[in-house]
């Protein structure tokens, strides 16, 4: 759905992560970009260059936060150090929704500084849901949810990852950021129809999508983002907003990162297939 | 050894088993090959038809040791010249065994180094490129002009120094080392989303350039989001470190010349640190105790 209480009833078109090699030429060119995407975690510090770029990115742009750390999935409960900086940082940019990963990354206050991929079951679900729910509460912002690319599955397993998803929104009443690249990913990597995991999500709680290249190997596929969408993603995005709507889409190139206009023009390649695939 | 892993997750508890094995596992250091211990339990994993359970964990392993040394090596350049490439790989193997990462975030993670290097000269290019992560991203707040001090009282009086000033003592001449090589620094960490991360390049290093023995009080601070390096004397360094640790500005003084030349005209010398340092922006309201 476009816009929904998952993404702050927003209608934002297509988006692109805020890089650091791309600094100078947004702030330089100040060109035409529907919003940007930040990890969170760059901008939680307490001075210098990252935040004087972001509060110019703000004067001009729309800024959605997504995190990399907040660890739904961890055993351990919510880190509250993080918590806060995470809240500071929600009030500077005034983020419509907030995104992070349904993954773990720590245990024991180690940290793996890693998405790693959840056990499927109804016990973990439920925990990980009353995470979520905390979360949403202390940072009173709308959270969605990112399914991750994974390369190994648990002995533990009683469900599909599909199905493990959509316990944990519905049980945090959350939204999704469904991250098509990663169905994908996931999909040769354990051997399901990732058309069959599109099909299942709870198509009205996805408030914003993601969309990214990854690199081939024998015998796994890696979530690398540093590549062109290539086109079984598409075909999987198109699919995705047949079902969705004209939802909030952003490019994710984080290694290689080639210029901006590249990116740029990669990204708004989504258009075509909103215009195709949807009513909006 | 094989710890138990619960074969169903109904309790907290189990899944923090199954997160401590699993954790266990990733963090167990590398072979000299990058490849995960043989040793390593991966029987919590399954296997499909093109890998194995140790195939698919090692990708998860590797990961985490790739992802990690390449933060340090991005936050210690220097230090990387000057030990070569082969000694700063294993230093930072060894470093990340027994100081895993225990911060949400990786610009935490080579706090610990300087102190875990023992070579002296080596430990003191870490400790001036950790001062500069510090000064990087610490706060900048609201500078103490010159004429706000005007007319307060020496012996009361309290002055803050911005966080982003970081003054550090050492006994070699790292600020001329690093300044040799031409460090960048303006950039942001970050690795993104779920990138995967490659081993660090092992490239050729920059030949070192020579680090003389020489005791220096350092500042480490930012100005316009640039980092500089500015050399103190070693009474200034000393008035503005008692500053920074709360004592008033008549206490500093005395602490700071406590051993100083009785010769030189220090209330001039003062007026002189005390107009530098306020153009700089180095003076800012004393934290108040919360």
């Amino acid at each position: 759905m476009p816009a929904n209480t998952h993404n702050g009833h927003t209608d934002l078109g297509i988006g692109l992560g805020l890089r650091v090699p791309h600094y100078r030429h947004i702030l330089e060119k100040k060109p035409v970009c529907d919003w940007f995407e930040i990890i969170s975690e760059n901008f939680m510090v307490d001075g210098g260059r990252p935040l004087e770029v972001l509060d110019s990115i703000l004067e001009q742009y729309r800024v959605v936060q997504h995190g990399v750390s907040m660890y739904f999935g961890n055993a351990d409960p919510l880190n509250r150090d993080h918590l806060k900086k995470l809240k500071r940082l929600v009030k500077r940019t005034n983020t419509p929704w907030l995104s992070d990963h349904l993954c773990w990354g720590s245990v024991d206050g180690r940290c793996s500084h890693d998405l790693l991929p959840m056990p499927y079951t109804m016990s973990v679900a439920k925990h990980t849901a009353e995470k979520i729910r905390q979360a949403r509460d202390f940072l009173e912002v709308p959270i969605c949810v990112e399914n991750v690319s994974s390369y190994a599955e648990f002995t533990q397993n009683e469900m599909t990852e599909w199905e493990f998803l959509n316990e944990v929104v519905e049980h945090a009443d959350c939204g999704i950021l469904l991250d098509v690249n990663n169905i994908y990913v996931s999909s040769q990597n354990h051997g399901f129809d990732p058309f069959e995991y599109l099909r299942a999500v709870p198509h009205h709680r996805v408030g914003q999508i993601h969309i990214a290249g990854h690199t081939r190997h024998d015998h796994v596929i890696l979530d690398t983002h540093d590549h062109p969408v290539p086109d079984p993603v598409w075909d999987l995005y198109a699919e995705a907003i047949q079902n969705s709507g004209s939802t909030a889409t952003l490019l994710e190139w984080d290694d290689k990162i080639p210029s901006f206009e590249d990116v740029h023009a990669e990204a708004l390649k989504a258009n075509r297939y909103l215009h195709e695939h949807t009513h909006a | 050894m094989s710890t138990h892993t619960p074969s169903q997750l109904r309790t907290n508890a189990d899944l923090r088993q199954l997160q401590r094995t699993m954790a266990a596992a990733l963090m167990k250091p590398l072979t000299r090959q990058d490849g995960m211990p043989a040793s390593t339990q991966v029987d919590f994993i399954t296997p499909n038809d093109r890998m194995s359970s140790f195939e698919r964990l090692e990708i998860y392993a590797r990961q985490y040791w790739f992802r990690l040394l390449d933060c340090l090596y991005d936050d210690y350049p220097a230090l990387r010249v000057f030990l070569g490439e082969r000694r700063f790989h294993q230093l930072c193997r060894d470093y990340l065994a027994q100081h895993p990462s225990t911060s949400w975030t990786l610009r935490n993670l080579g706090s610990a180094l300087p102190e875990f290097i023992t070579d002296l000269k080596a430990r003191d290019v870490a400790r001036v490129e950790w001062a500069q992560t510090l000064a990087f991203d610490e706060a900048l707040k609201k500078p103490l002009r010159i004429d706000d001090l005007l007319g307060a009282d020496p012996s009361t009086l309290h002055l803050g120094l911005q966080p982003c000033v970081v003054l550090i003592q050492i006994d070699h001449a790292v600020d001329h080392f690093i300044t040799a090589m031409k460090k960048t620094d303006a950039d942001v960490r970050g690795s993104a989303s779920q990138a995967m991360s490659e081993a660090p390049t092992r490239t050729k290093v920059a030949q070192a350039p020579k680090l003389k023995r020489e005791h220096v009080h350092l500042a480490v601070h930012r100005h316009d989001n640039q980092l500089y390096f500015k050399r103190l004397v070693p009474e200034s360094f000393a008035m503005l470190a008692a500053l920074r640790d709360g004592l008033t500005l008549a206490d500093a003084i005395e602490l700071a010349l406590a051993q100083a030349s009785p010769n030189a005209d220090w209330p001039a010398q003062i007026r002189d640190w005390f107009t530098e340092f306020s153009q700089l922006g180095w003076f800012t309201q004393f934290p108040r105790k919360s």
